[in-house]
């Protein structure tokens, strides 16, 4: 794993260029939450530039951090110290101006509005007209396969395409930056692979960058340029993987030497942060 | 889908008949019982010998202390089918005051007037609890005091210092009404517009939704199931709170006026027949929000 040193992040002079094409800029960046027990660190000393167009998943066991960092950048937590730019923007300014979308690990959706008026409710939400809602709803709908649908109510859908349905919501404003959240955490297996094919086409489509937090290994590797792996007490980055396994991707390269290689590397990565010892 | 809803539905309703005909039949057959009892020591029944006679007597008093079932149902049917519901006046046909629709009017009218205001502030109290700290540690105790004083106390004051101001009749009973229905509504309220989760309140935070706006479209739709708990709730109390208003100053009109005006003069029938009419007007009303409830939670899209 000699490559280790070129996938990490460079110090803050070697970026001292600026952020041309950096869509998340993260330098030294910590978070500790005061509880009745003492000081925990959730994150500790982060380091991560994302460009333009990547998919980088952070990976980790539960309690490494990797949902607060992508609260941190959606602005949803603050960090207590270092720094954090979303497109050139604090996350503040990104979130106030709608820069992102995001996708929880529930579908979230408001059970008392249809499909296609849950899709709307960010457009309505920033004013657009109701034509414009339609024709966006429409749009998105489609994307996720959900076309004659719109009329349903979340409870008459299964998980797996109301998870599909919050991915329309997230895109239906069009942001260059999605952020999800183990969107398939709670999804049988044979969805989820479903739904990570469908993932990988609508990002090959839009071209979005996207930031998915998980807990899979496989789903990682498969799904991502660059895997960011990290580790508990304190959450911290212990290896950034690319993940060079090209577009176009099917299932099938699960199989692949170079695949389990990946994987294997991100095994150990996991296993070096000592995660599992207590 | 809607046939084996149906199929489903309709056994389950043939099941819970018998019991409570069962139940009915056993609550009937105590109180007929209870009657002689109940009315052993009236005039009436000082020269009757004989149980089955001692019984027969006791089933038709004119003013007994315990009323049978049929007498009740009896005056009921006499003061409202066989009376005139209408009479003419120089102002014009009006509701008769001998009819108990009349009475009934003039109590549903300060019930639902009451309601409407009870209601009303309730909502409002729970939207300031809920968007302003300061106001939740304020109001929050005053609100929980306001139940503990007993309505009856203050039922005359407000009737009196109102009095003295000029407003009577409707007003102040509708104001003992929704000093007694605004607090379910304001309790289930906060519930309600507090029930939203983490999830659902981050997504409008990264659409940099407005305070109105988070309201409108998250707030007040997840609250409406529990405002429709509450305000069955409050639609009864309500009625009892106008009931209430009516007793303090000896009005002329009511339901209220017809249990006091019976007390006055013995008559017990009366007093019972008020009663039973205010309990069908009670489960009335309940239906009526029950009806209100299921019509509006179909709208939003609820599981049937």
């Amino acid at each position: 794993m000699s490559d280790a040193a070129l996938d990490r992040p460079a110090g803050p002079a070697g970026r001292s260029d600026g952020l041309s094409g950096g869509v998340i800029d993260i330098r030294d960046l910590s978070l500790t939450f005061q509880t009745a027990d003492g000081p925990v660190y959730a994150l500790s000393h982060v380091d991560l530039a994302v460009r333009k167009g990547e998919f980088i998943s952070f990976i980790g066991p539960s309690g490494c951090g990797k949902t607060t960092l992508l609260r941190v950048i959606a602005d949803l937590e603050q960090a207590s110290s270092g720094q954090i730019s979303v497109n050139g923007l604090t996350p503040e300014e990104a979130r106030l101006n709608r820069q992102y979308g995001y996708v929880f690990q529930a579908p979230a959706l408001y059970p008392w509005r249809t499909i296609e008026k849950n899709v709307m409710l960010p457009l309505e939400v920033f004013g657009m007209t109701a034509a414009e809602r339609t024709a966006r709803a429409r749009k998105y709908i489609a994307l996720v396969n959900l076309a004659g649908f719109e009329q349903k109510f979340p409870w008459q859908l299964s998980g797996g395409m109301q998870q599909r349905a919050s991915i329309a919501r997230a895109l239906s404003f069009d942001p260059q930056l999605l952020l999800m959240d183990e969107p398939f955490g709670a999804l049988d297996e044979i969805v989820r692979d479903k739904l990570n094919e469908q993932l990988l086409r609508l990002w090959a489509e839009t071209r979005k960058t996207v930031i998915f937090v998980t807990h899979s290994i496989p789903e990682a590797v498969f799904l991502s340029t660059r895997i960011v792996v990290m580790s508990p007490r304190p959450g911290r980055i212990i290896d950034i993987i690319d993940c060079d396994l090209g577009d176009n991707r099917s299932l099938d390269i699960r199989e692949t030497p170079r695949f389990l290689a990946i994987a294997q590397r991100v095994r150990e990565g996991l296993r070096a942060g000592h995660s599992y010892d207590d | 889908m809607s046939a084996a809803a149906s199929s489903r539905a309709v056994p389950r309703k043939a099941g819970s008949t018998v019991p409570v005909l069962v139940i009915t039949a056993m609550i009937m057959a105590a109180w007929y019982a209870a009657c002689l009892p109940m009315n052993n020591d009236l005039p009436q029944l000082a020269r009757v010998t004989g149980l089955a006679e001692r019984y027969q007597v006791s089933w038709a008093i004119e003013r007994p202390v315990l009323p049978a079932p049929h007498q009740i149902v009896t005056e009921l049917y006499n003061s409202t089918v066989g009376t005139r519901l209408f009479r003419e006046t120089a102002d014009g046909v009006v509701l008769n005051p001998r009819n108990l629709v009349f009475h009934a009017w003039v109590t549903l009218s300060a019930t639902l007037l009451g309601f409407a205001m009870g209601s009303l502030l309730g909502i409002v109290i729970a939207i300031g609890i809920v968007h302003s700290r300061t106001l939740s540690k304020s109001l929050m105790p005053w609100v929980i005091i306001s139940q503990t004083i007993p309505i009856l106390a203050v039922a005359p004051i407000v009737i009196v210092a109102l009095g003295s101001i000029g407003l009577t009749g409707l007003v102040p009973k509708a104001i003992i009404s929704a000093y007694l229905c605004f607090f379910p509504v304001a309790i289930g309220m906060v519930k309600g517009l507090l029930s939203p989760d983490t999830m659902q309140l981050d997504l409008m935070r990264t659409y940099n939704g407005s305070v109105a706006q988070t309201f409108w479209k998250l707030r007040w739709p997840a609250a409406v199931p529990f405002l429709f708990a509450s305000l069955k709730v409050a639609i009864t109390i309500s009625l009892v709170g106008a009931i209430v208003g009516e007793l303090p100053t000896g009005a002329q009109a009511g339901l209220g006026a017809r249990l006091l005006s019976g007390s006055y003069f013995g008559q017990t029938i009366q007093i019972w027949s008020a009663l039973l009419f205010a309990a069908l007007l009670a489960a009335f009303l309940v239906v009526a929000v029950t009806l209100a409830e299921r019509l509006t939670l179909k709208a939003m899209g609820s599981r049937p």
